[in-house]
């Protein structure tokens, strides 16, 4: 395998093994904790690490997990002091035990053979040199092997708790009713997205493992009701960005991790923008056109409420009209014009009036927007 | 001895805490107002999304001048928060995803520009990376003399219209019906809340300046229920966390110094939060023994007002197992009822006897009688 | 009555949010120095109608008219009691802090709030039985106590004519009934009062004018006329609510 295709492996295994954790951290409206996670990993590594003075130790994978928890619950307590809210928690806490991290790094930086622009940028171009041998045979990259393990892990988590995470997610209350124990699959889900940042950091860094888990579950949830499809599809647009970042990175030779970043921004924008049924653009399309219908119907009913009335030359004059419904002369313009054709409406002496047909149509419309709720 | 001589001869040391001093006045005022908006996590956004500017801004410029940088910073971070609102807006991603997204994204966007740069020749990209996590020991007289003039500025715009962005954050509809053009005000509010993260980058660094902005406002909120109290306590605390983190990483080498500002505004979050008085937690945790206690005083006097209801004589006392028959069980509940009744005696609303035995007094009777009477209501 | 008593003139106004139609086409004249409930079944848009008429949402068509004038013009003269749960009661302020908000106003840019000022705000907290409380932070504040400074806020505004969202909810019945004395001396004082209101049983009781809601008006005038079980039935059919009555 050359290095260029065991790059994009990996880079596919990380965002695939990222967005998965990931989609159940948007559903469960805690995005902004793995940003502080992904930061507090950093302590839980340096404190395994000077433990156990290796940095390829599985220690620093448990120390990380260990950490991650340990930060989801001074949240959670500092919050539940009442005197913090729940944002000013998370950016309290994070700083504090990444600064711990970064001061243990400095203060020891020349013996340690690890530094902080690594954990948090990561270099993925590195990877293929780092490889694992099975019985004096080179058998490929670690990382493919390490990340690997930990996709299958996820996977494995979420497929076998699916039912679990499901009803946790959209409804804890009725999950503790009946005894499925929210709190042991919220601390098994931070356990495993503290452990997957650890297994990404060391290719895209941390702060990047956030784009990875929060993007691609986003961008799905534009093009998807379901759940399970949810899923797939955040797999599959993190796969999409981790091959067209490298493509990108190679292209202007930059930073790989800052280039899948990038694409899963751009990816991301792109579907907000275009998505079939939820995108801005189909969103404006459908607004206007709703507004153009409504106006419709507004102008239908103020004509129906006021017909026979002893001010209907001044409420539904032609000329006046406009006054009272209060629009811009050139879209009332443009109603008008539009009932008139649709034959809703006709003038007779000045005044607006209603057809049987717009009669009707106003009579049915009001009952659907009453009967609505 | 030693830190003092260095601190008043120093020139540098000087130069940078007073530039740090700055710096944490001028967060934990424009940070109080992130706080009580509940929009300190948008700093965290902010300043990670600052990162790109700083490096498109070098890149076309080509100067290190730090008001360039500070601007490209700037224009990215609003950007950031205007695309995390619109995303949170008009689809229906969370406002938390949103954040969490853009964040990333313009900082990889950063760290893609900064890998660019370094391939630029002649490029002396040195130094942009301090960005990331601050370098306070670069910051020259300067720096401090552009940090001063935006402080003042941002401190005197807080005073100029310190009604205002006190009652959009309160209540903005009523302050819309007022007549004040709420959508300026905030948008004013927010920018200076930008432009105060920003000031901070270089020292800080773009992970750790979200904490500038909350730790202070949080601690100074422990401490006062007043707003004005609150943004001076906090820039006071600012102002100690940044002094603080920059003599203590001079004397210690190789401490950073943005990391050590974090940990001694947070030892003062921590500090704020178990002693501050009314609402820290040590106080909370007495008033909750002493409500106890005293409901436990209340439970004796009701059992021997009803001792005396039933016995209907004022003169008959009895003995500690009577009243209260789960006493007998522990020692420890014997010396505890025997406590609240030597308490109730201290007010005088009980007595005992020579035998030790207890009864209610007349002022005992009518307190509990009153007891029931406001329960009533 | 005479077509120049009437203060506020609400002509044609629909009302949506995007394009979800709340209120439909409202044609509504409330006279001078009535105290006036907005009843109708939840969803009818009675939040929606007051703040529209104060326009903090933009109708879709139509207009609102206070004495022939735009809510700019007239903006001096109007008050407003929003839900007390529409804000954040940790914020770091007392009660005398948010009293003298309703001053805000008068006031104008830049300049704060003056001794004149202060008194009027410890003259309205007199009124609502706060006043020993104006040091007190407002997170110490129960319900009812909350609704009182919401309406000392009001006071200070010194306004003709007051909006207010729901102000017994969430309320004690001392409170409540203090609350409706204050009403009705200022109605008694010439004041136009606009009430969204949700209890049916104390309508009669507390108010003399009434309008019945559901998305569009069923019907508006004396309480004594307007109020019938008939007019109810209509008003809260279409929901299937249960009517509590």
């Amino acid at each position: 395998m050359s290095p260029d295709l065991e790059i994009q492996i990996i880079a596919v295994i990380v965002a695939v093994a990222c967005s998965l954790p990931g989609v159940f951290l948007v559903l469960r409206k805690m995005s902004m904790m793995s940003d502080a996670i992904t930061h507090t990993i950093l302590l839980g590594i340096v404190i395994a690490f000077f433990l156990t003075e290796s940095l390829t130790s599985p220690l620093l994978i448990v120390g990380a997990a260990i950490m991650g928890v340990i930060t989801v619950f001074l949240t959670e307590v500092l919050n539940n002091t009442k005197l913090v809210s729940e944002d000013s928690a998370i950016g309290i806490v994070f700083p504090l035990l990444f600064s711990i991290a970064i001061i243990i790094i400095s203060k020891y930086a020349g013996s340690v053979h690890l530094d902080t622009d690594s954990v948090l940028l990561g270099e993925l171009a590195y990877a293929p040199f780092d490889r694992l041998e099975l019985f004096g045979r080179d058998i490929g990259p670690k990382a493919i092997y390490s990340m690997g393990t930990i996709l299958i892990i996820n996977l494995i988590f979420i497929i076998g708790f699916f039912k679990e995470l499901k009803i946790v997610t959209f409804d804890p209350a009725l999950a503790t009713i009946l005894g499925f124990m929210p709190s042991l699959i919220h601390y098994s889900l931070m356990t495993l997205v503290s452990v997957t940042a650890v297994g990404a950091f060391e290719s895209v860094g941390s702060i990047l493992v956030i784009a990875f888990m929060i993007g691609p579950p986003i961008t799905a949830y534009l093009l998807t009701d379901d759940l399970k499809f949810m899923i797939i599809l955040s797999a599959l647009v993190g796969a999409i960005n981790g091959v067209l970042g490298y493509q990108f990175a190679v292209y202007f030779d930059v930073s790989i991790a800052g280039s899948m970043a990038v694409m899963t921004g751009v990816v991301f924008l792109l579907v907000f923008v275009f998505a079939p049924k939820r995108g801005l653009v189909t969103m404006i399309r459908r607004r206007k056109s709703q507004r153009f219908e409504f106006a419709e119907k507004s102008l239908l009913f103020h004509v129906y409420n006021h017909e026979g009335d002893s001010d209907e030359r001044v409420e539904l004059g032609v000329d006046t009209i406009q006054n009272h419904v209060n629009w811009d002369k050139n879209f009332l313009n443009k109603i008008m014009k539009t009932l008139k054709e649709e034959k809703k409406v006709y003038i007779e002496d000045g005044i607006v009036k209603l057809t049987k047909e717009g009669r009707d149509f106003a009579i049915k419309s009001y009952e659907e927007i009453v009967s609505e709720f | 001895m030693n830190i003092i001589n260095l601190i008043l001869t120093d020139y540098t040391l000087q130069i940078v805490s007073l530039g740090s001093a700055l710096l944490g006045i001028i967060s934990g005022v424009l940070g109080s107002f992130a706080v009580i908006r509940k929009e300190s996590l948008l700093g965290d956004a902010v300043s990670h999304s600052a990162l790109p500017g700083i490096a498109l801004a070098f890149l076309l410029t080509g100067t290190k001048n730090t008001e360039v940088l500070l601007l490209g910073a700037l224009l990215s971070g609003l950007l950031s928060t205007f695309l995390i609102n619109g995303i949170s807006k008009y689809s229906r991603i969370k406002f938390d995803s949103a954040l969490a997204l853009i964040l990333s994204v313009f900082f990889g966007g950063g760290l893609v520009l900064l890998t660019y740069i370094q391939k630029v020749p002649n490029a002396n990209q040195a130094g942009l990376e301090k960005f990331i996590f601050g370098q306070a020991s670069t910051v020259l007289l300067r720096d401090v003399k552009i940090i001063a003039i935006l402080g003042t500025i941002l401190l005197l715009l807080v005073l100029a219209f310190w009604k205002e962005f006190k009652i959009v954050s309160f209540d903005i509809d009523f302050a819309e019906s007022l007549g004040f053009d709420t959508k300026k005000i905030t948008f004013l509010l927010f920018a200076m809340i930008v432009t105060s993260i920003i000031i901070g980058l270089q020292t800080v660094g773009v992970i750790l300046m979200s904490a500038m902005l909350t730790a202070p406002a949080v601690a100074a909120r422990q401490w006062t229920d007043k707003l004005h109290i609150m943004v001076i306590l906090s820039a006071l605390f600012g102002a100690i966390s940044g002094i603080g983190g920059t003599i203590v990483s001079s004397v210690v080498s190789k401490l950073p110094t943005g990391p050590m500002i974090v940990i001694i505004i947070s030892t003062i979050v921590i500090i704020s939060l178990a002693l501050a008085p009314n609402r820290g937690l040590v106080w909370r945790y007495l008033r909750n023994v002493k409500n106890q206690r005293s409901i436990g005083e209340d439970q004796v006097l009701a059992n021997l007002y009803h001792l005396y209801v039933n016995h209907d004589n004022e003169g008959h006392c009895h003995d500690l197992i009577t009243i209260n028959p789960d006493a007998n069980l522990q020692q420890k509940g014997k010396e505890n009822i025997q406590k609240q009744l030597e308490d109730l005696k201290k007010k005088g609303f009980t007595r005992s006897n020579s035998l030790d035995k207890w009864c209610i007094t007349d002022s005992g009777i009518e307190y509990v009688e009153n007891y029931f009477k406001e329960g009533e209501e | 009555m005479k077509k120049n008593d009437y203060i506020i003139k609400v002509e044609d106004m629909t009302v949506a949010y995007s394009t979800k139609p709340v209120l439909w086409d409202i044609d509504l004249d409330i006279p001078k120095g009535v105290l006036m409930a907005i009843v109708g079944p939840n969803g009818a848009g009675k939040s929606t109608l007051i703040k529209a008429m104060l326009d903090l949402i933009k109708p879709v068509s139509g207009k609102v008219l206070f004495n022939g004038e735009s809510y700019k013009e007239h903006r001096k003269h109007i008050g407003y009691v929003p839900q007390s749960e529409s804000v954040d009661w940790d914020f770091p302020a007392n009660v005398l802090d948010v009293v003298l908000m309703g001053r805000y106003g008068e006031l104008g840019w830049f300049k704060r709030p003056g001794k004149k000022d202060k008194d009027l705000a410890i003259d309205a907290l007199e009124k609502v039985g706060m006043k020993e409380f104006a040091d007190r932070q407002i997170s110490q504040l129960s319900g009812g106590q909350q609704q009182r400074i919401f309406l000392a806020r009001a006071l200070v505004q010194d306004a003709d004519i007051y909006f207010m969202d729901e102000p017994f909810k969430g309320v004690d019945a001392k409170t409540e009934g203090a609350i409706v004395e204050l009403l009705k001396e200022l109605k008694n004082r010439g004041k136009t009062l606009i009430v969204v209101h949700h209890d049916l049983q104390t309508v009669p009781e507390y108010f003399d004018w009434v309008v019945l809601l559901n998305r569009q008006i069923v019907k508006v005038g004396p309480v004594e006329e307007v109020f019938t079980d008939e007019n109810l039935n209509k008003t809260y059919k279409s929901t299937g609510q249960i009517l509590k009555r």
